[in-house]
């Protein structure tokens, strides 16, 4: 049995709309509503969903960037759900994060060995040699010449640059590594070339991922495990295999049925979802997915179904499953 | 794997460059945007030629400023008196040379003064949400009462002195320097690098210090040509009415005050103060003009 990494349970984030006189609590907006799975130890999560469907939120509130408003967080066993941003401070070295925009994730002010070494000024004692000597041995680790190191992060590419979060990410020797949309922000053959990265360091640092995406190619690539996200809720959780063999939510058929295929005889008849997203200040009672389903019953518009294990290891939280 | 890559490391030597060749670079970009800006070297040029004439005058074999010869009084310009001589027979064109060096002083260390105490506050107030509260309302209730008023009653408090008259014009001068890196502040909190800094373990001292500040120090820089611009005038505003620099040292403000009652005598005693003042200032706004394009990431070169 693999080691449980990061727990995280019921979830929830609600951002509050102010307005109006006295500044009261005008409405809330649903970012995530009851999230509940488990990273174990050298796998990776793959969290898709469309955008607006709260998933970034998801890795900003596990990464106590924003602070939770329901739920639990357990990184190795530990409630972090309601440590101060000082208490935190430990708990950041197992942790760490590459974030979407390679462009706004580095300071242009900064030379990139600096950004690099930030981290380990953090916690690192050793001194500024030693220190520039663990960045190199990073920027070598990501395939990044050691010449560049005191150059800007303007003089970089995309794929450098997320290079460059990738180094800043593994410098503290972390655990978990929560990657937001690490790849949408770059051309599709350098895409490749960064999962790829990504993949080869996870075999070689025993590394977590939890990777969040809107891409289900890049997903099923990189993932072991695939939760799907809609409206603020994990809809289905199940191994790689058999979420694209079995899909069991109804949301799940739909999206991987939107999945172009490239060869016009394999086309097959597809579930196209009418209407959009439901917006999350007014999500709809009961299943949230329920404006859209194709199958809906009278049930599902008064009761929000659970998470339910419906083949081994495979959870769905649909009413007809 | 490790040990091949730090001995590569150690070959391509993996130190900063030192100090000296980042100095050279950043005059070197200083020169850059001298060169693509004609108006903001005028600017330079014209404030170069206002310090050395104000704080050269003691070595340039100039009548002592505050030699009283009533004899001589209130003479036209001649070759011994360029400007001609004030009502107790000073040297006109000494005392306004050596007037420079009270207002180039006191516009310089108000906005010196002005900038770091703003600085400091402003990023305080915009990283705090509570002392941003408490702070800024006293900030609006500091700039409801005009500058110039403010700082006649600081002066009448304290007493006429320099250092008194540069705290009394500071103290105006903080809540705007404080808003816009306030302004500032708010905006960089919430950018993916700062969440960077926090989700790898960085205080809040120190992304203050090391990602917020140098990103307000740009708009800082140009904000501080106009205090000292302002702090200028003002100082000569407050020394004319009789509530700055004592009356016995030279500054432009005090000489045109006197100037005021031999309008008739010796015009000079207005004008040429008068011009002193309005081509300092001038080449002050020039130059932060230039520094304000030149320092806008809209400007700058691409690469």
């Amino acid at each position: 049995m693999t080691e449980t990494l990061l727990e995280v349970e019921g979830l929830k984030k609600h951002f509050p709309i102010h307005g109006g006189l006295l500044n009261r609590e005008q409405a809330r907006v649903y970012a995530v509503d009851g999230v509940s799975f488990t990273v174990r130890r050298g796998e990776t999560l793959g969290i898709v969903g469309e955008s607006g469907c709260g998933k970034s939120t998801l890795g900003k509130t596990i990464l106590k960037l924003i602070e939770p408003t329901e739920g639990a967080i357990r990184l190795k066993g530990r409630d972090i759900t309601r440590l101060s941003r000082r208490e935190m401070l430990p708990h950041r070295r197992e942790m760490q994060v590459i974030f979407q925009d390679p462009y706004a994730s580095l300071n242009q002010r900064m030379r990139v060995q600096d950004i690099v070494a930030e981290p380990l000024g953090n916690f690192d004692t050793g001194s500024r040699a030693e220190r520039l000597e663990k960045v190199a041995a990073l920027f070598a680790k990501v395939g990044l010449r050691l010449e560049v190191m005191h150059r800007y992060p303007h003089e970089f590419s995309g794929g450098q640059r997320q290079r460059l979060g990738i180094a800043r990410a593994l410098a503290l020797n972390p655990e978990l590594i929560i990657a937001d949309e690490p790849v949408s922000a770059l051309d599709v053959s350098v895409q490749a070339q960064v999962i790829n990265l990504m993949m080869d360091l996870q075999g070689e640092f025993d590394l977590s991922y939890l990777f969040i995406a809107h891409d289900l190619a890049v997903v099923q690539h990189i993932s072991h495990r695939i939760g799907v996200m809609y409206l603020g809720r994990v809809v289905e959780l199940t191994d790689k295999a058999s979420l694209f063999r079995h899909p069991q939510h109804p949301y799940t058929e739909a999206l991987l049925a939107s999945v172009p295929v490239p060869d016009p005889r394999r086309r097959k008849k597809r579930t196209v979802l009418k209407g959009d997203v439901p917006s999350p200040v007014k999500p709809p009672k009961g299943c949230h997915f329920n404006t859209r389903c194709p199958y809906a019953v009278e049930r599902c518009f008064h009761e929000s179904p659970a998470l339910r294990e419906v083949a081994p290891g495979h959870w769905a939280a649909c009413h007809l499953r | 794997m490790v040990d091949r890559t730090t001995a590569a490391a150690t070959e391509t030597k993996i130190q900063d460059p030192p100090w000296h060749r980042r100095l050279v670079e950043s005059l070197g970009d200083l020169r850059e945007a001298l060169r693509r800006n004609p108006t903001m070297l005028f600017g330079l040029v014209v404030l170069g030629v206002m310090a050395v004439a104000a704080f050269g005058a003691p070595y340039f074999g100039l009548p002592d400023p505050m030699r009283q010869a009533p004899i001589e009084r209130l003479r036209d310009p001649s070759a011994e008196n360029w400007f001609g001589t004030d009502m107790y027979g000073r040297d006109l064109f000494s005392r306004v040379l050596h007037g420079g060096q009270i207002s180039l002083m006191v516009g310089l260390s108000v906005a010196f003064l002005a900038t770091v105490i703003g600085l400091a506050i402003g990023l305080v107030a915009g990283f705090n949400r509570r002392v941003d509260a408490i702070v800024m309302r006293f900030m609006d209730a500091l700039m409801s009462i005009p500058a110039i008023l403010l700082a006649i009653a600081l002066v009448a408090l304290w007493g006429s002195s320099v250092p008194n008259v540069i705290l009394a014009l500071t103290i105006p001068e903080v809540p705007r320097v404080v808003r816009l890196v306030r302004s500032v502040v708010l905006m960089l909190r919430d950018q993916v690098f700062v969440q960077a800094a926090i989700a790898c373990g960085t205080s809040t001292a120190r992304i203050l210090v090391r990602h917020i500040m140098p990103n307000t120090i740009p708009p800082l820089i140009v904000q501080a040509t106009y205090i000292c611009a302002q702090a200028v005038i003002f100082e000569a505003y407050l020394s004319f009415v009789g509530a700055g620099t004592p009356p016995e040292v030279p500054s432009w403000g005090n000489i045109m005050a006197e100037g005021r009652r031999f309008f008739f005598q010796n015009f000079g005693m207005i004008l040429y103060p008068g011009v002193f003042l309005a081509i300092t200032v001038f080449a002050i706004n020039t130059f932060g003009d230039g520094l304000r394009d030149s320092l806008d990431p809209r400007m700058q070169r691409r690469v």
